[in-house]
């Protein structure tokens, strides 16, 4: 057995570039007693960079003390001025309280155990038409089973579902070979990613604010993220000016840009888009030869009055474009809407305008993992395809539907005007979504004592918040936003009984905060 | 050349083009235009139980199902269809969400599943864990991914790959951009594990500057089934120890096994066993699932991975890219929770899952013995008896002419086999080139699954076939 120099895992110097060590391999054996020099090769300094590099904050660092002051107060309660955490990170409904829709459910369980369908008794528990669906769909399943690994893009019952739904909502085909069901929607967004980034070199046109999975992913795939502000000041618009100033500005710095990430309604900043400007879109992608990311999880989660959805498929064919003339994925998931079914994750992007061997390659990325949970893609083709006037579920699945869509709708007014009240405190109307993003104009004395905390203002505001109320929201800066100003994110999530309490809490914060800093 | 797309494929990242994950591959796209074309297919290509018809158990759907509609508890009529130990169980489970299965879990899944799991390793074992240490995943393959994508910086860090193996791994290394450094198994010693061919396999690959930073073993094995002694597993460990390699343990088919002389022992537990300074000097990061053993819930989607003595900060990076991801799905890790804590004696429900689970064990057991003793009746054929896992890797000793015929075809010759034996039998199998084999040999792999009733007349067709194939490319001299 050979002893000697080996390479060994390189150590990351400070700016990150790699430093390549060698050290002696130094056997168990030879020095029995004397304790070994420990260096994991999995050791902080020897990560891929990439993971180092890619963020998170929606469950990041805020999160985590949230989570630590929620054990604190368990072993030791009254330790806090507060008795429980309240979380409003994160867009998960049904952990509020949110009820799940009772005809999804009781498909979803006749399927999950089909021997029920079988036994008489069944009919005491179950509606009809959720029995005779479950049975559909399960026949329709290789083995009548959800145990069993299905077709890589999802089983084709569901995507035939899928894509009649789609058909349905946008008065356009949707062909099922180009759906692709995965364990929630995120997961086809790296697939996109991993597809379309080779290097640093590829860049990803992402709107600022946004929804952090694509930095994080971009990050990930060793990508570079090309921003584009949203404005503000016209209710977080989307200007085609400011699209091609930074696609000009990307390309003299070397970048490829490759894709164009849009979220419609926004995230997190509720904004619907008027079908002038998605076409404006549409077109932009078409003329700069971008593939068009269409973020649209929160299609049916919309409040503002005359605000409608429009998928950017639909849009792109009612001006005439066809397959051949533009790339265009649309990501959508059970998580959001009216279902608020994140546990289970279930979603799909729908994938138009790919040369059939570049489609090869995705299936072959989707392949690699088998396949999504089966639970949940039977869910996603529910979701797609509701109950409908006439099904026996109808009118309790309107019911529960209308009742959550108008409490969403309610509550979005009602924070949006608490956070207009608090002093320095500018809130644009969510429009859609889950969530109100208002802007902090925080006097210079809490910006100071920040810095001396070490932390950005507007992590410095969310920790204060969370450490005096137990109410967990996510600092703008996790989001992006124009740099020197400052946002916070709240879900409009907590149910309507405790809505009043904490909107109380905040306030009562934010008054104490500002007489504590104010200039 | 160009078409003048935005994604032609010119300009589509290089390692995805680069991965190749054959087990849904040619094979398996030329048997599903069979089957769209009205052919019956057998489909023998991936480890999917319930979809050549072996059922699922009784009481984890049960269970499943209450927590997919809890209101049905709320209704009088639910101990008609639901035993009172699925009813307690379901709201034990819905107890440790917050807001049911529709809810985001914690990233690394739930606490009260972690504990379980946890429980589960220290029975099993005899040594503790920590279900800090422990991550629930979308199936074991995310965890796979995570821990492969945290180890891999560039082409520069290799991961050690048994071959035989089952290709995620391949594929997976290919798409974060390592090397993949291979060792080989060898066949003639029941596919057993050598050190030296490690220490060959690393030497050679750090003469080629390749900083090798994980070793990847399967037990028991995929594709070919072995069961590792605990002496083999103690010299592993010490390998890996002495060349600071991180120990990846995919331990999935540990309720697959088929022979009583070389149980299922898990690394961590021999791991432990050695005590310090090694007991805390190896990496290791073990794998599960519940696509396999008796429940075979491939499905699901759930699985898990345990880390021991990894670096804490590591684990928060680990932890960090998983919340990307938000939380595994919570019906797969219920799932999970009913695998690690069945049913026990003294419940209602006991006694169906002894029975049920029991009657798949023996009956895979039974078809691994079929299966190996059909494969070993054919011509030119040599098939190591299946300790475990659920696959039969035949070798199969290509006539010259028919190598010949192969590459004219344009295919690897394993391939040729395989696309002939779907032809004429509809047999879907994988070739053995798709899991990597020593030069110059040929293999197929299939599963042990399908039903025993169908088992008999797929060993007929196979060698039915195989008599026909050797009979049409005989070579002149004699048998090799």
């Amino acid at each position: 057995m050979q002893s000697g120099v080996d390479t060994s895992a390189p150590v990351y110097s400070k700016n990150g570039a790699a430093v390549r060590e060698q050290t002696v391999s130094s056997g168990l054996n030879q020095s029995k007693g004397s304790s070994m020099p420990k260096k994991n090769p999995v050791s902080i300094q020897s990560i891929n960079p990439k993971v180092l590099n890619a963020e998170y904050a929606v469950r990041g660092e805020i999160v985590i003390r949230a989570q630590a002051l929620a054990e604190e107060l368990k072993s030791n309660p009254g330790s806090h001025p507060f008795d429980e955490i309240i979380y409003c990170n994160i867009g998960n409904p049904q952990s509020l309280g949110q009820k799940p829709i009772t005809f999804f459910r009781e498909v979803v369980a006749l399927c999950d155990h089909p021997s029920l369908l079988d036994k008489p008794e069944t009919h005491a528990l179950f509606s009809s038409d959720a029995i005779s669906r479950a049975s559909r769909i399960i026949n329709k399943i290789p083995g009548q089973t959800t145990g069993a690994y299905s077709h890589s893009q999802g089983v084709t019952v569901c995507r035939d579902d899928i894509a009649a739904g789609i058909a349905a909502r946008d008065g356009y085909p949707a062909n099922p070979e180009d759906i692709f069901v995965t364990d929630g929607a995120s997961p086809g967004v790296h697939m996109m990613m991993q597809l379309l980034l080779s290097s640093e070199k590829d860049g990803i046109l992402c709107p600022i604010p946004q929804y952090p999975l694509y930095s994080a992913s971009i990050a990930l795939h060793g990508g570079t993220l090309v921003p584009y502000y949203l404005n503000e000041n016209s209710g977080w618009g989307l200007e085609l000016n400011e699209l091609k100033k930074r696609l000009q500005e990307a390309h003299d710095a070397g970048t490829t840009v490759r894709a164009l990430v849009v979220i419609n309604p926004g995230n997190p900043t509720g904004q619907v888009l008027s079908e002038e400007n998605q076409q404006d879109i549409v077109n932009f992608c078409k003329d700069e030869g971008l593939v068009l990311l269409a973020d649209e999880v929160y299609q049916e989660n919309i409040y503002a009055e005359g605000k409608t959805f429009n998928s950017f498929k639909k849009v792109a064919r009612s001006m005439g474009l066809e397959d051949k003339d533009i790339v265009i994925v649309s990501f959508q998931s059970v998580s959001k809407g009216y279902y608020g079914e994140c546990g289970r994750r279930g979603g799909y992007m729908e994938v138009t305008g790919l040369p059939k061997d570049v489609k090869d390659q995705l299936y072959k990325l989707a392949s690699v993992n088998l396949c999504s949970n089966v639970s949940g893609q039977i869910l996603v083709s529910l979701v797609m395809n509701p109950p409908k006037p006439g099904d026996s579920s109808y009118e309790q699945f309107a019911r529960e539907r209308d009742s959550i869509l108008s409490s969403l709708a309610r509550r979005a007014k009602v924070l949006t005007e608490a956070m207009n009240k608090l002093e320095g405190v500018s809130c644009n109307a969510a429009e859609g979504a889950m969530y109100v993003f208002p802007r902090l104009y925080l006097p210079k004395k809490a910006q100071i004592a920040a810095g001396e905390a070490g932390m950005k203002a507007d992590v410095f505001y969310t920790r204060r918040l969370l450490d005096s109320t137990g109410i967990v929201m996510v600092p703008g800066s996790g989001f992006g936003q124009v740099p020197g100003t400052w946002h916070v994110r709240c879900t409009i999530l907590p149910s309507e009984e405790n809505f009043g309490a904490i909107i109380d809490r905040l306030t009562t914060f934010h008054k104490k905060f500002m007489d504590e800093f104010r200039d | 050349m160009a078409s003048g797309k935005v994604m032609d494929p010119e300009n589509l990242n290089e390692n995805v083009k680069k991965t190749v994950y054959a087990v849904r591959g040619e094979l398996y796209l030329r048997a599903s235009e069979l089957q769209k074309e009205g052919k019956k297919i057998i489909f023998t290509n991936v480890g999917n139980p319930h979809a050549l018809g072996q059922k699922p158990l009784t009481f984890p759907r049960q269970v499943m199902a209450l927590c997919q509609a809890p209101f049905l508890m709320d209704d009088p009529h639910v101990g008609l269809l639901f035993p009172a130990d699925a009813i307690a169980k379901a709201k034990h489970y819905l107890s440790m969400t917050s807001g049911g299965v529709g809810a985001y879990s914690d990233s690394r899944g739930l606490p009260g599943v972690r504990q379980e799991v946890a429980n589960f390793i220290l029975q099993r074992d005899g040594y503790p864990s920590d279900p800090e240490n422990i991550f629930l995943t979308d199936g074991a393959s995310k965890g796979v991914a995570q821990v492969l994508n945290a180890l891999i910086r560039d082409e520069k860090d290799g991961v050690l790959v048994p071959i035989p193996q089952y290709p995620l791994y391949s594929a997976t290394i290919q798409l974060l951009g390592g090397t993949l450094v291979p060792y080989y198994l060898t066949e003639e010693e029941n596919w057993g594990m050598s050190i030296n061919e490690l220490r060959r396999s690393v030497t050679e690959a750090r003469r080629k500057g390749i900083c090798v930073r994980g070793l990847v073993f399967i037990n028991p094995g995929n594709p070919t089934g072995q069961c590792l002694t605990e002496k083999n597993l103690g010299e592993l460990i010490e390998f890996c120890i002495q060349e600071r390699i991180v120990l990846m343990a995919d331990e999935v088919y540990q309720q697959n096994v088929y022979q009583d002389e070389r149980p299922f022992i898990s690394a961590r537990k021999v791991l432990m066993g050695m005590g310090p300074p090694a007991s805390e000097a190896l990496e290791l990061v073990s794998f599960h699932t519940v696509s396999k053993g008796f429940l075979g819930e491939c499905g699901q989607r759930g699985g898990y991975f345990e880390m021991t003595n990894f670096h804490p900060k590591t684990v928060d990076e680990l932890y960090k890219v998983s919340s990307i991801a938000l939380s595994p799905n919570v019906s797969g890790q219920i799932m999970m929770g009913l695998m690690v804590n069945p049913p026990k004696p003294g419940d209602i429900s006991y006694p169906q899952y002894e029975a049920e689970s029991k009657a798949i064990s023996l009956s895979l057991r039974k078809r691994a013995h079929i299966m190996t003793d059909g494969f070993n009746a054919c011509e030119n054929v040599v098939c190591n008896f299946t300790e475990g896992a659920m696959y039969s890797f035949p070798q199969v000793k290509l006539p010259q002419a028919a190598v010949a015929a192969a590459k004219k075809a344009g295919k690897a010759p394993d391939v040729f086999y395989c696309l002939r034996l779907l032809e004429a039998t509809g047999i879907s199998t994988v070739p053995g080139s798709g899991f990597g084999q020593k030069e110059g040999t040929f293999h197929v792999r299939t599963t042990i699954l399908p039903s025993e009733k169908d088992m008999p007349g797929i060993m007929e067709s196979f060698k039915k076939f195989n008599q026909d194939f050797m009979a049409q490319y005989a070579d002149a001299k004699s048998k090799l």
